[in-house]
């Protein structure tokens, strides 16, 4: 059990990470207001949250530049649904108008129609806040379009960079390879490989859902998917190029030459070009878009995210070694 | 020393190829071929950016198509007789160059074609300079992946269809990259602004022929 402590280590961060990724709830926000437009006089607001605490008794209130409106009469109707009258007055200021409910705010929620020079300012909200998620429990951010799918950034980037581990991996034995002219090295280097492509396909089809829930489309013209696709076409033109080769020495030495080959302009096209076409991707952490580090202010995403690149890393390596001690017993039994 | 092998196997290189001037007939009637079909297919007037990309996709598989003899050539006897002769180094530097040389001459060659039959309404606004600054490190930069790539084909014993399969993927971000510059340059934008993919294809360019220079060794040793 010595030298396995590392298989151990995998299990545990992936078993925790796995379990915060799914079991942890999103931060309360409100998500839905009705009607979307307010005019001066009654109005009655439906608002509706997610995961959110209304019996506690939040201050519900419209904030319009600096002034708040406070309702005539809130209706809580259970934890995430209020039902609020307001009597808006004539000359607000702006024509867009935020909702606030306790801490929550919903910003531009309403569009406000007979603007003017300002009315009178209310005394119900607990004024201008910040959302503050230092106080609740551990959750995510909730933001609009992710919402719960935010979840699948601790399944779908920790694919990437275990797929890059392992093509690293491959890399250094296609190396050794070519040093030694060694058939154990080019066995190795095809079964990080094989396992590597398999964390790619597990990175396209978490990524194709996770597009489908947030861009629409299962599939973009994007800067950061043509270079997985191109991944993948190069892994399986390596796969091709071994299956083309009956002689196994020379098979070793061509695959090892165009898996480095592939490797280092692989490496210029998912990290070099994405800087230079930085203007059009829809990709987080690309064309302008904001990455995690940017919703995420107080880092709590990253203490499951790290945790999980190092343990599906962890796996990867377990099941490449794995898959290698299977292909050699194999080649020994063929013999 | 080096270099003087390269210029030697350079010169032979233009001098078995000006024998055999079938194989640069068969390039020059490929391109002209592929570029009537689209003349005839694309009926009327292109815009920019498709007659920016038809340009790209024909002289893409120009490439491919005239790469892939480049290793074609050496049967076990040759390539037994240059081993013994010149470094695998040389080799590959002379055969990079000398490839370089067909794709900026054949890329220039289909443009003038190119224009010809599908017109040069989507050059009234461009930055000549650039456009053809983009052909030319475009064509440099195919030639410098696709030698590898057809000296591992060939090795395998498997000419084109293997070529494609190996190469495509490797040369799609070059494609992509010329094919932002050059659709900049039609655009006629500032130099400044197209500087950073002139300069990640020189880079792009470098990087591969080194790569080639350092691998080609053991692609040779049998």
């Amino acid at each position: 059990m010595k030298q396995g402590w590392w298989k151990l280590l995998a299990v545990v961060l992936l078993l925790a990470a796995s379990i915060a990724a799914l079991r942890v709830p999103l931060a309360p926000d409100l998500v839905h207001v009705t009607p979307d437009r307010i005019a001066p006089g009654p109005v009655e607001l439906t608002i509706t949250g997610y995961n959110t605490h209304f019996t506690d008794g939040s201050a519900v209130y419209l904030e319009n530049t600096d002034q708040r409106v406070c309702p005539v009469e809130v209706v809580v109707k259970d934890e995430t649904h209020i039902t609020a009258r307001f009597d808006v007055p004539m000359g607000l200021k702006d024509n867009l108008t935020d909702l606030g409910v306790g801490k929550l705010r919903y910003d531009g929620a309403l569009f406000t129609e007979g603007l003017g020079e300002g009315v009178e300012s209310g005394a119900c909200g607990p004024g201008v806040q910040k959302l503050d998620l230092s106080g609740l429990a551990f959750v995510f951010p909730n933001r609009s379009i992710l919402y719960e799918s935010i979840r699948n950034l601790h399944f779908h980037v920790p694919m990437w960079f275990a797929m890059i581990a392992l093509m690293g991996i491959s890399l250094v034995f296609s190396i050794r390879t070519l040093a030694s002219n060694s058939l154990d090295h080019d066995r190795a280097a095809l079964s990080a490989m094989m396992i590597g492509l398999l964390f790619c396909a597990l990175g396209l089809v978490t990524g194709a859902l996770w597009a489908r829930a947030t861009w629409g489309a299962f599939w973009t013209n994007d800067v950061k998917l043509n270079g997985a696709a191109v991944t993948a076409l190069i892994y399986l033109a390596y796969l091709v190029l071994r299956g083309s080769i009956p002689d196994a020495h020379k098979r070793a030495r061509l695959a090892a030459i165009y898996n480095i080959f592939a490797f280092v302009l692989l490496v210029l096209f998912l990290f070099v070009l994405p800087r230079l076409n930085a203007i059009d991707s829809l990709h987080p952490g690309n064309g302008g878009n904001s990455g995690f580090g940017d919703l995420d202010m107080d880092n709590r995403l990253r203490t499951v995210f790290y945790p999980a690149v190092l343990g599906w890393i962890l796996l990867g390596i377990w099941m490449f070694t794995l898959r290698n001690r299977a292909a050699r017993i194999t080649e020994q039994l063929e013999r | 020393m080096r270099t003087k092998e390269v210029a030697y196997l350079l010169k032979l290189e233009m001098a078995l190829d000006l024998r055999q001037r079938a194989a640069w007939g068969g390039m020059l009637l490929y391109v002209v071929s592929a570029v009537y079909v689209c003349f005839l297919a694309v009926k009327g007037g292109l815009g920019t950016a498709t007659w920016n990309a038809l340009y790209w996709i024909i002289l893409l598989f120009a490439a491919f198509n005239a790469l892939a003899r480049s290793f074609q050539r050496e049967d076990g006897g040759r390539q037994l007789y240059l081993y013994t002769l010149v470094h695998p180094r040389s080799v590959v530097l002379a055969r990079s160059l000398y490839n370089a040389i067909t794709m900026v001459v054949l890329s220039l060659l289909s443009l003038l074609f190119y224009v010809l039959f599908l017109g040069n309404d989507a050059l009234a606004e461009a930055d000549l300079v650039q456009f053809l600054l983009a052909v030319v490190l475009g064509a440099i930069g195919f030639a410098a992946v696709l030698t590898l790539v057809a000296a591992i084909a060939a090795r395998a014993g498997n000419g084109l269809g293997l070529m494609a399969i190996l190469g495509f993927p490797i040369v799609l971000p070059m494609l992509l990259a010329v094919m932002r510059a050059s659709k900049l340059a039609l655009d006629g934008v500032a130099f400044s602004v197209n500087s950073t993919y002139f300069g990640g294809l020189v880079l792009l360019d470098v990087i591969t022929v080194t790569l080639a220079w350092l691998l080609f060794p053991y692609l040779w040793r049998d």
